[in-house]
């Protein structure tokens, strides 16, 4: 029976208010014991300039990323002898503007980063529930199906894959989620087997609870943190692989200006254009790094708080 | 006794001179191969890179020379009848490496085998010239009905389906070898391993390390042993370019049979003496789907061939000595003489543009409705930089091009499935002869007439020329057929192949030449 | 111990089995095939040589005929290089594979091991924060990206050494695929120790054994490391698979005629029972690692416990 006096409804209000400032103060705790890792804060204020560089590429590049200019083939960076102001970290071997093309790829980058961990994260999600929560033969299978794909090291079978559907961004990125997609099961699924027995659970399902309601509104949010964390490292391996890939040729095609993609151009011109190479690297390598930074931050900001609730 | 011991002690005074003399150091030669070798069995080769190995080992009726022209190999003369279908070969008298004659029967053995279903031989194609052999190779007829025979145990009767001039010059391709028949019924597909292997040729392989490296020892055996200088030659496989041009300058190769075509300003600057740049027997070309719109308008064509500044692709874009090309087949192939090129070949490219624009307003193509085509190539660096300035040079006419790059395998396979409009592709001869070109185009060649080229004046005339054996004739039929081919433009020829290699200067022998043969028997080392 | 062991191989058969159906029905579902190259064959050929290797048979068939010959322990010929069965290849290959991976898990230990104990017992010091960044620095960078660089450098600037192949196998050649391969491992090795020698430093074992006297080489030597080094050695075991797909990588970069570089030239080049000969064997080398690894800490757990 719903009791909608104004006495009741004052009570609600102030259950909302109360539930509100309850969750600000969670993050502000949580901000707080992330700000004392001062390498995560760092990773985290890189990584939002590499949001910002992608979003405002057209504005921020000082070239159009395909653009050829004939007469300026393999520029050495503006510091060197040679080097023009116009190409600030040189050009490639077709005559295209290093820089422009490497905040450009910061967009292929963080798109990467974000599709993949969202699909490997939702089937992970899905599968790793259903998994968790219904046990028997289902779960079984699926962790079997689970145990195959982490039988193979991750970059083969993302190759083998990519053979099958063709070279090509979307491809690769399909490939590689399907690849990271274990790690979340198996991490959901652990949470969900350790958080099914718990007095809440119990008691929601008491009251009546369906499954879905369940498995995503009572015990899923509780599984976050780890989940959180590894949707870090995923984002950063995710961003490696497709890297590796394009490395090999298999991932996003030239002219994409991919970092990995930029990479596997630039090989050939070692010998006499170091710049083509050490730039991409070093774009992918901060990036990584960043992430990690923040990944490593999150894991140490969230476990507190796991052990104490 | 006292005789006995005397001439003991000359045989061994003898030796040891002999010793002392050969005591001079072993001259090995050090090649970088640019790939790695499928098999020393030749039905089962169809790659240059292993063709290369297997030309040291096995002589055929007829072999390369020293500047790549077929000598007398195997076979030390031969008859030709009057309607030029069939030969008779009389073979030398040699041996194989284990001491076994080489007979007739090892030529009919070999040529059954090859052309046995069962075998899978992919060039089994080229020996379809012979009578029967088409009909053996589909499982139509038995190996026995082949035109082949072994009159005796040194001559060998050859029956062809029609004269065929240039059927001398397929004979030394490794397709044609003979296989020791012996060997090969001993050990089965394992004839090749280094300690089975038996052979005719000037060198015997004896060490194979895949993807490393293949050793190949002076075949003393061999019928010209004592003309053969170098006794020892080792194929790395290679195909890192840079890797090996690397290991060219540190002197640890003496031949690197490929090299990284971007570094060719730099080669010709720093080592012009060891870089060699010769024309090749093949032709670079687009192919258009000529029986599906738009490609079916021979102006569409045209015009697009036109269009293509083919000096500007030679000289700025590859850079490394290709030839523009006009005709398909290259120039220089024997049995021919000037090719049939294109009208426009001439035209300064300005006029060239002008009238490709008009060609395309003829067909009823432009500004207001563009035509729109797909071009299609295979993954790799130079290919897209032709495509790319291809691209630019048809939007110039108003043509707006889409690029479309996949694997090489899939490339290949829907070329043959006819799944494109417009196509990157390639061709190197197999034997010195205008047919080898011209017949991609004959619309009875199916899948590998790539642009479903359906000409009833030029399918007539190559079938003129198969009927005809005067050289002269036959090469004046084949060139009014290449004009027609020209005119039409199932195919737009873009530039000839060179072979570029780096060459050590202390190699001596070497001769550049179009087929790109380079026995080692005929090179040696400066010491 | 004996009876785990025994289950877990047992239940491996049937994902081996699953194993050698995904690899072979993945690779025939890629498209293209094997002898499509850039010489048109006449369609009589294409069928003759699809007839010589089965290709021509209904898939299902030809996965029979496969299942068969494994079961023998025949994987198949070689498409490509023709006088060679798969496993002849894979044998003449995984030498010189293995050779780059055992330098390599060889010196992530012992450089590994050494700077995280160095950092650990300098623990917040300024050299405990350079190990720290560093190797944090080492795991990040992809090894794409270092091995060329590391070629460059001293390969072609410095001309020391050959910046790729095998030779003929002389020592120079090994030098930097090796290093390429390593550092991410001694990167992630010196973490791990260090954290490992962190937390057994401060136990109670070590500060017992301190205060017993004991003199300090002693301590760290006997008892810290032995006790930090658990954690190592077993992930040393589950980073194979990561040590393999870096094997691809620095193969393909240094033109190392090993396994991992072969087996993805196969993939493009489609040769089928190359690829699914080595898929099998990869999954179940990296199943058997872990199921010693699983055993050995089964092992070894116990024996942290009671301590």
């Amino acid at each position: 029976m719903t009791n909608t006096s104004p006495a009741a409804k004052a009570d609600t209000a102030k259950l909302e208010a109360e539930s509100r400032n309850a969750t600000k103060a969670q993050l502000a705790e949580f901000w707080y014991y992330f700000a004392q890792n001062k390498g995560a804060v760092v990773g985290l204020a890189v990584f939002v300039l590499l949001v910002l560089m992608a979003v405002f590429a057209p504005l921020i590049a000082p070239h159009n990323p395909d653009i050829q200019y004939r007469d300026s083939f393999l520029v050495p960076p503006v510091w060197e002898e040679g080097g023009k102001a116009a190409f600030l970290l040189g050009t490639d071997a077709v005559g295209r503007d290093i820089l422009s093309r490497l905040i450009f790829g910061a967009r292929f980058s963080l798109f990467i980063g974000v599709v993949v961990v969202t699909i490997a994260l939702t089937g992970g999600i899905v599968l790793g529930l259903i998994a968790g929560y219904v046990r028997g033969a289902v779960d079984t299978f699926i962790m079997r199906v689970m145990d195959i794909i982490l039988a193979f090291p991750s970059l083969l079978l993302a190759l083998v894959l990519v053979a099958i559907l063709g070279p090509g961004l979307i491809n690769a990125m399909i490939a590689i989620a399907l690849v990271l997609q274990p790690h979340f099961v198996r991490l959901t699924r652990a949470a969900v087997l350790s958080e099914r027995s718990r007095d809440y659970v119990v008691a929601a399902r008491v009251a009546g609870a369906g499954h879905l309601r369940l498995m995503f509104k009572t015990i899923l949010p509780n599984c976050l943190a780890p989940l959180i964390v590894q949707a870090t490292l995923s984002f950063s391996n995710a961003i490696l692989d497709a890297a590796a890939l394009g490395f090999l040729g298999m991932g996003a095609q030239p002219p994409t200006p991919e970092w990995g993609t930029m990479l596997a151009e630039a090989r050939e011109f070692i010998l006499r254009a170091w710049w083509v190479v050490t730039f991409p690297g070093l774009a992918i390598l901060i990036t990584v790094l960043a992430i990690n930074l923040v990944g490593d931050g999150l894991r140490d900001a969230l476990d507190p708080k796991l052990k104490r609730s | 006794m006292l005789l006995r011991s005397f001439r003991h002690a000359v045989v061994g005074v003898g030796l040891a001179l002999a010793f002392t003399g050969a005591a001079q150091a072993e001259k090995v030669l050090r090649v970088g191969n640019d790939g790695e070798p499928q098999s020393m069995d030749p039905h089962y080769i169809s790659t240059v890179q292993t063709s290369r190995l297997s030309d040291d080992m096995i002589v055929g009726l007829l072999t390369y020379g020293q500047d790549g022209q077929p000598i007398p190999g195997a076979a030390e003369s031969w008859t030709i009848s009057e309607d030029g279908k069939t030969y008779t070969f009389t073979l030398r008298d040699h041996v194989w490496s284990d001491g076994t004659p080489v007979t007739a029967e090892d030529f009919v053995y070999a040529w059954r085998r090859l052309l046995a279903p069962d075998t899978g031989a992919e060039y089994a194609s080229l020996l379809y010239i012979v009578k029967g052999a088409e009909d053996v190779n589909t499982g139509k007829a038995g190996p026995e009905t082949l035109g082949v025979e072994a009159v005796d145990a040194r001559t060998l009767k050859v029956e062809l389906t029609a004269p065929a001039p240039y059927f001398l010059a397929q004979l030394a391709h490794q397709t044609a070898f003979p296989v020791p028949k012996h060997a090969v019924e001993k050990y089965g597909r394992d004839w090749t391993k280094p300690e089975n292997i038996v052979v005719n040729g000037p060198y015997i392989l004896t060490e194979w390390q895949p993807k490393v490296q293949a050793t190949l020892v002076k075949n003393d055996k061999f019928y010209d042993a004592d003309n053969v200088a170098i006794d020892k030659v080792i194929y790395y496989a290679m195909e890192d370019r840079t890797a090996m041009q690397k290991r060219f300058r540190a002197g640890e190769l003496d031949l690197a049979r490929d090299i990284a075509s971007e570094q060719i300003d730099w080669l010709r600057e720093n080592m012009a003496d060891s870089l060699r740049i010769a024309p090749y027997a093949g032709t670079y070309y687009y192919v258009f789907r000529s029986d599906k719109e738009p490609f079916t308008d021979a102006r569409v064509r045209k015009a697009l061939s036109m269009a293509i500044n083919r000096e500007v692709i030679t000289e700025k874009v590859l850079r490394t000595g290709m030839l523009p090309a006009y005709s398909f087949v290259p120039p220089g192939t024997a049995n021919y003489g000037e090719p049939a090129y294109a009208d426009f070949k001439d035209l300064p490219y300005g006029d060239a543009v002008k009238q490709a624009k008009a060609l395309i307003e003829e067909a009823g193509y432009g500004p207001d409705k563009p035509l729109k085509i797909t071009l299609r190539y295979n993954n790799a660096e130079d290919h897209k930089r032709i495509a790319v300035a291809v691209q630019s040079m048809w939007k110039q006419i108003g043509v707006e091009a889409d690029l479309f790059n996949t694997d090489g395998k899939i490339h290949y396979a829907d070329l043959k499935q006819g799944d494109f409009q417009v196509a990157r592709a390639g061709w190197i001869a197999d034997y010195n002869d205008p047919q080898n070109f011209l017949f991609l185009m004959e619309s009875k060649s199916g899948p590998i007439n790539y642009s479903k080229f359906n000409n009833e004046k030029f399918d007539g005339l190559m079938a003129e020329a198969e009927a005809v054996s005067d050289l002269g004739q036959r090469a004046k039929i084949l060139h009014d057929a290449e004009e027609v081919a020209m005119d039409g433009q199932p195919v737009a020829p873009i530039f000839y192949y060179v072979s570029k290699q780096l060459v050590s200067p202390k190699v001596i022998g070497w001769v550049d030449n179009a087929p790109d043969k380079h026995p080692t028997r005929f090179l040696d080392l400066e010491q | 111990m004996l009876s785990y062991a025994l289950r877990r191989l047992v239940t491996a058969v049937p994902t081996l089995f699953v194993i050698i159906t995904v690899a072979f029905f993945m690779m025939r579902l890629a498209p293209g095939g094997p002898f499509d190259s850039d010489r048109a064959l006449p369609p009589e050929i294409e069928k003759n040589i699809a007839a010589a290797y089965d290709l021509d048979k209904p898939l299902f068939e030809q996965y029979l005929i496969y299942l068969g010959r494994i079961l023998r322990g025949d994987f198949g010929p070689s498409l490509k290089i023709r006088d060679f069965s798969v496993g002849e290849l894979i044998a003449s290959g995984a030498p010189a594979s293995m050779e780059l991976g055992f330098s390599a898990i060889l010196l992530a230990l012992v450089i590994g091991v050494s700077l995280g104990t160095l950092a650990a017992l300098r623990q917040n010091s300024g050299t405990d924060f350079s190990v720290m960044s560093v190797s944090m620095v080492g795991i990040a960078v992809p090894n794409f990206v270092m091995a060329p660089l590391l070629s460059l450098v001293l390969g072609v600037y410095l001309d020391l050494l050959p910046t790729s192949g095998w030779g003929s196998g002389e020592l120079r050649y090994k030098v930097l695929p090796v290093i390429a391969l390593a550092l991410p491992q001694i990167a992630y090795v010196a973490r791990l120790t260090r954290g490992s020698m962190v937390e057994v430093l401060h136990s109670n074992f070590v500060r017992t054994a301190r205060a017993k006297g004991l003199p300090p080489r002693s301590v760290i030597g006997l008892h810290a490391l032995r006790n930090a080094l658990i954690p190592v050695i077993t992930t040393i075991g589950l980073q194979v698979g990561v040590l393999l797909a870096g094997a691809i990588l620095t193969e393909t970069i240094f033109s190392w005629p090993g396994v991992g570089k072969w087996l993805v030239d196969s993939i493009s080049r489609r040769d089928y029972f190359v690829v699914q000969g080595g898929l099998l064997l990869i999954a179940g080398i990296i199943m058997l690692v872990n199921l010693i690894v699983d055993v050995l800490y089964g092992l070894i757990n116990p024996r942290i416990r009671h301590n």
